[in-house]
């Protein structure tokens, strides 16, 4: 096994700091003065402090003073935090401020976190891949700020009070003595207001989980009154003294060039204050939202051809046929060999969609830029990056750009909140005044980063008595553009019509070995192999003889990080071609697995979603009672997320009915371990909404496009699961490991939806699907076949 | 450019408005309300529902001209943070939403179907919900706290 992700910056982060050009050394001496912000953040912007300027005041002097940069401690006694990972939905600024409370043993109340400034909170790069809590919620970084300032409060007391570190306890922000409770201070007294100058300290030692009080309780939600009262306030709902509203105009096909704009057609327009142009990128501004949405439906512009798109009917075909840039995950070098020799070989191809994020509000941001001085209000996974790429589409240094996080609709990875971002810049640059854009739906859904599609051959090599011997992995998945991180504006939409180039692609044929040991972080390899790099072993389970090869092609599509970015789609691939393995011979699915499992938490999972389940312990598929009317069965897939950040298994029972195809999903149980639990509610809610939309993007959605462009650009024609629908009853069995460091949460659930129900659906029918969505059709069609 | 005057949440407002422009941006815009929410402007999502005469109308698609000058309440006209509406306090005490940006449409939506059938059976619930989306797919929380609102709510709440 690899170690968990618990180093003290995730690799986005690394590439964030690394391409901004600066240090993160550089970054904890800047914002030392974030002291000044304390318990009044909101100062900050009031004051109308430049952006940088914040964080610049204070420098000096104060080298090193890293947990400054984190927390702060008012006189009244009351703590700011200042996190780089945000909420998005998940819970996570609940949890933060519960970790907090916890390490510094404050109540919950006493505690503001800041969240995502990039004139605020240190650079925690992006708030993605499930790394908030391997961040976070180990040793390092927030958590380390607050053991680190809990031991710093004990020191200062230690000598205020003369009593020695040993005999003093914390509780409800005061120190006291155990001999003599008389002898106390509080935090405020202590330190309030003033710095702590010291460094994180690594071996400031945090609270046991068997000792938590609100770490680890089902704390609720503490913006949840606020969103059900429609008090809160997104990036929808920012409002900046002279805003205006701009619409974005994109082209009518994918690879168009814009060849005139004819401004006299919307001249007259009421409103209208500028048509802003640059490069490909057409956009409207006007006084209100609804002039703006007027103006640019009636603007003229025209555009050459498109560049053309290949038939999707034979898209996973021409992705074998593409050049592409090829890696090895794990290569043993006898695999051939091993299915030369094999007393039976099985092999399956199974293909997944373009899928998009699709978040239920188009995406929306509000920029004010001022020549050098730009503030962007924006629902960015990224702040920090997002400020560099805002510099350079803008063409101006970035110390002068703020980022201020504001919650948009759930993102589950890179929707448009980072090209909207761009989208207001561009135009408040253009008309000198704040600009609020929110695209319309279609110009979302046409323009998106799209989940990856895939195509994966699976081949095994059995031996006699039907172990798996050797595995055989190869797979195939387009890119084009993705997140922007520090200096790529052109991997989305807007800073590519601004005459900014996606990341280039770079075919690369043979693949070279695997370059940093075994790293499983897309689950190209599935969990039944060793997972042997050189001298070490990361997989989870017994097959040696392992081969897993991946190939990145050229998309003609944007493509980005959606929410389990291609684990779910080779999970799928993994998990379904295991069951298809037992099938084959006969034998129960999970009893299967376990033999091919040597990680203890990824059996343990696996057996407590089938025991909860009632598990019926037999070979795939039962005996079908018949071939019409509604059939029944059970699937179960699970997963070492990442190859290190979360353990899932879900077991699901299905019907499916045989005369229309229609499949309903009854029950999910499903099992999680990722490690020790900050909020058992909040983990529930994300089991429970990960396996829905796992079911939604199973069984529903697909991305469609012609010849020229993308079709599915609303709810008709990309069709989730609407509230409406009968869904499954979704049964959590949490396993709460205190000893172990915490992982991710967040992306685990969705990775196994699709595998379990294919499974269910092969139990059922005894007909396997490959190719995701599973709609009617697609059953219909297989069930006719039997 | 018309003058119309709008009652919401009991207020009355006074706005210029070309009349083709949905009661969306007027409420958002012009009076800076945060409850109905743009989701898609093609009534298929209702993350913009507001209630009108008890019915859950879609804002995106109403044109302000078409008012006929009844009251219209919005999510923030049900209740606050300090005192919710006891749907909102079924959706609070649930934690039935993950991002939150789609709970407007699911409450308003809900509210106007237990206004006007008191003690709906899980298929009126799932056909009233039948056009509202939750892209989070908080479903399960969803539905347990319409049931627990209509369960608290024998006689037809109309406040």
């Amino acid at each position: 096994m690899t170690p968990p992700a618990t180093a003290s910056l995730t690799s986005d982060a690394r590439d964030a700091l690394a391409t901004a050009g600066f240090s993160r050394r550089e970054f904890l001496t800047r914002s030392g003065a974030l002291i000044v912000t304390f318990s009044a953040a909101g100062v900050v912007s009031n004051l109308g402090l430049g952006p940088g300027l914040a964080s610049a005041q204070g420098i000096n002097g104060s080298p090193g003073t890293a947990l400054d940069s984190w927390i702060a401690i008012a006189a009244d006694g009351r703590v700011t935090a200042y996190t780089g990972k945000c909420e998005f939905g998940q819970g996570l600024f609940t949890a933060q401020t519960q970790l907090i409370a916890e390490e510094l043993s404050v109540p919950l109340d006493r505690v503001r976190l800041i969240q995502c400034d990039t004139a605020l909170t240190p650079d925690q790069g992006t708030t993605s891949g499930a790394q908030s809590h391997p961040a976070n919620f180990n040793t390092t970084n927030l958590a380390l700020a607050g053991a680190t300032a809990r031991e710093a409060l004990v020191r200062l007391a230690s000598i205020r009070l003369g009593v020695p570190v040993d005999q003093l306890s914390t509780k409800d922000g005061i120190v006291s003595a155990a001999s003599d409770p008389a002898k106390s201070v509080s935090y405020g007294d202590l330190v309030g207001g003033r710095k702590f100058d010291v460094g994180l300290d690594a071996n400031a030692k945090r609270k046991h989980p068997s000792t938590w009080t609100v770490l680890g309780t089902p704390v609720k939600r503490l913006d949840i009154p606020a969103l059900a009262t429609g008090r809160f306030e997104f990036v929808h709902n920012v409002r900046v003294p002279g805003m205006l509203h701009g619409r974005v105009v994109r082209p009518p096909s994918v690879g168009a060039s814009l060849v005139s704009v004819d401004e006299s057609s919307v001249r007259d327009m009421p409103g209208l204050v500028k048509v802003v142009v640059r490069n490909n990128f057409v956009g409207v501004v006007a006084e209100k939202p609804w002039q703006a949405i007027q103006a640019a439906a009636g603007l003229k512009a025209t555009w050459s051809a498109g560049s053309g798109l290949p038939a999707q009917s034979t898209f996973h075909d021409r992705m074998r046929q593409s050049p592409s840039r090829d890696a090895f995950t794990v290569n043993s070098g006898d695999v051939d060999e091993q299915l030369a020799a094999a007393a039976q070989l099985v092999r399956a191809t199974y293909l997944y969609p373009y899928q998009m994020h699709a978040s239920i509000g188009s995406a929306c941001a509000v920029a004010d830029v001022r020549g050098e001085s730009v503030t962007l209000w924006s629902a960015t996974q990224a702040v920090h990056p997002l400020r560099n790429t805002t510099a350079r589409l803008l063409g101006i240094p970035p110390a002068g750009v703020r980022v201020v996080f504001k919650m948009g609709p759930g993102c589950y990875g890179v929707n448009g909140a980072d090209t909207v971002s761009y989208d207001a810049a561009l135009m408040s640059q253009s008309v000198g005044r704040p600009v609020r854009v929110q695209l319309a739906r279609q110009d979302e859904m046409a323009w998106e980063n799209y989940g990856l599609a895939y195509v994966v051959d699976q081949r095994v090599a059995l031996d006699a008595t039907g172990t798996i011997v050797a595995w055989d992995y190869e797979g195939w998945s387009p890119s084009r553009g993705g997140r922007p991180g520090g200096n790529t504006p052109g991997n989305v939409v807007t800073g590519f019509l601004a005459g900014f180039e996606p990341q280039p692609f770079t075919p690369r044929t043979p693949a070279p070995p695997p370059e940093r040991g075994f790293d499983n972080g897309s689950n190209t390899a599935p969990s039944y192999v060793t997972g042997c790099v050189g001298q070490e072993c990361g997989g989870c389970g017994v097959v040696k003889s392992e081969r897993v090869l991946n190939h990145t092609v050229e998309s003609p599509l944007f493509t980005g990080p959606l929410r389990s970015p291609a684990r779910l789609q080779n999970t799928f691939a993994h998990e379904c071609f295991m069951d298809e393995i037992a099938a084959r011979l006969e034998a129960d699915p999970v009893e299967y697995r376990l033999r091919h499992l040597r990680d203890s938490r990824l059996r343990n999972v696996l057996a407590a979603a089938a025991k909860t389940a009632g598990w019926d312990s037999r070979p795939s598929p039962r005996a079908v009672a018949g071939r019409a009317g509604v059939a029944t069965g059970r699937g179960v897939a699970c997963v070492l997320y990442e190859g290190d950040n979360g353990y899932c298994a879900n077991v699901t029972e299905l019907e499916v009915d045989q005369d229309t195809g229609v499949i309903t999903v009854k029950r999910c149980v499903v099992a999680m371990d990722s490690g020790p639990i900050s909020n058992p509610d909040g983990i529930r809610n994300q089991v429970e909404g990960g396996t829905l939309q796992g079911v939604s993007r199973t069984l529903l959605e697909e991305v469609t496009w012609d010849a020229e462009r993308v079709t599915s650009v609303d709810w008709r024609s990309y069709r989730p699961l609407y509230l409406g629908a009968v869904v499954p009853i979704v049964e959590s069995v949490l396993i709460n490991q205190t000893d172990v460091p915490a992982m991710g949460a967040g992306e685990t659930a969705v990775t196994v939806v699709a595998a379990a129900i294919g499974n269910a659906l092969f139990d059922a029918t005894g007909v396997r699907l490959r190719e995701i969505p599973f709609t009617p059709e697609r059953v219909k069609t297989a069930l006719a076949r039997r | 450019m018309s003058v119309f005057t709008l009652t919401v949440n009991g207020r009355t407002h006074s706005v210029d408005v070309d009349p083709s422009t949905p009661l969306l941006y007027v409420l958002s815009d012009d009076l800076e309300l945060r409850g109905a929410k743009f989701g898609c402007g093609l009534a298929q999502c209702g993350s913009c529902t507001v209630n009108i005469k008890g019915q859950a109308v879609r804002s995106c698609v109403t044109a302000v001209g078409s008012l006929d000058g009844s009251e219209i309440t919005t999510l923030e006209g049900l209740g606050s943070p300090e005192a919710p509406h006891a749907i909102q306090q079924a959706f609070i005490d649930e934690q039935a939403m993950q991002c939150g940006f789609c709970i407007n449409g699911v409450i308003m939506t809900a509210k106007a179907l237990i206004d006007g059938t008191p003690n709906p059976t899980d298929a009126e619930i799932r056909q009233a919900m039948a056009t509202v989306l939750c892209r989070c797919a908080a479903h399960q929380r969803i539905f347990q706290a319409i049931r627990r609102y209509a369960q608290s709510n024998p006689t037809g709440r109309t406040a």
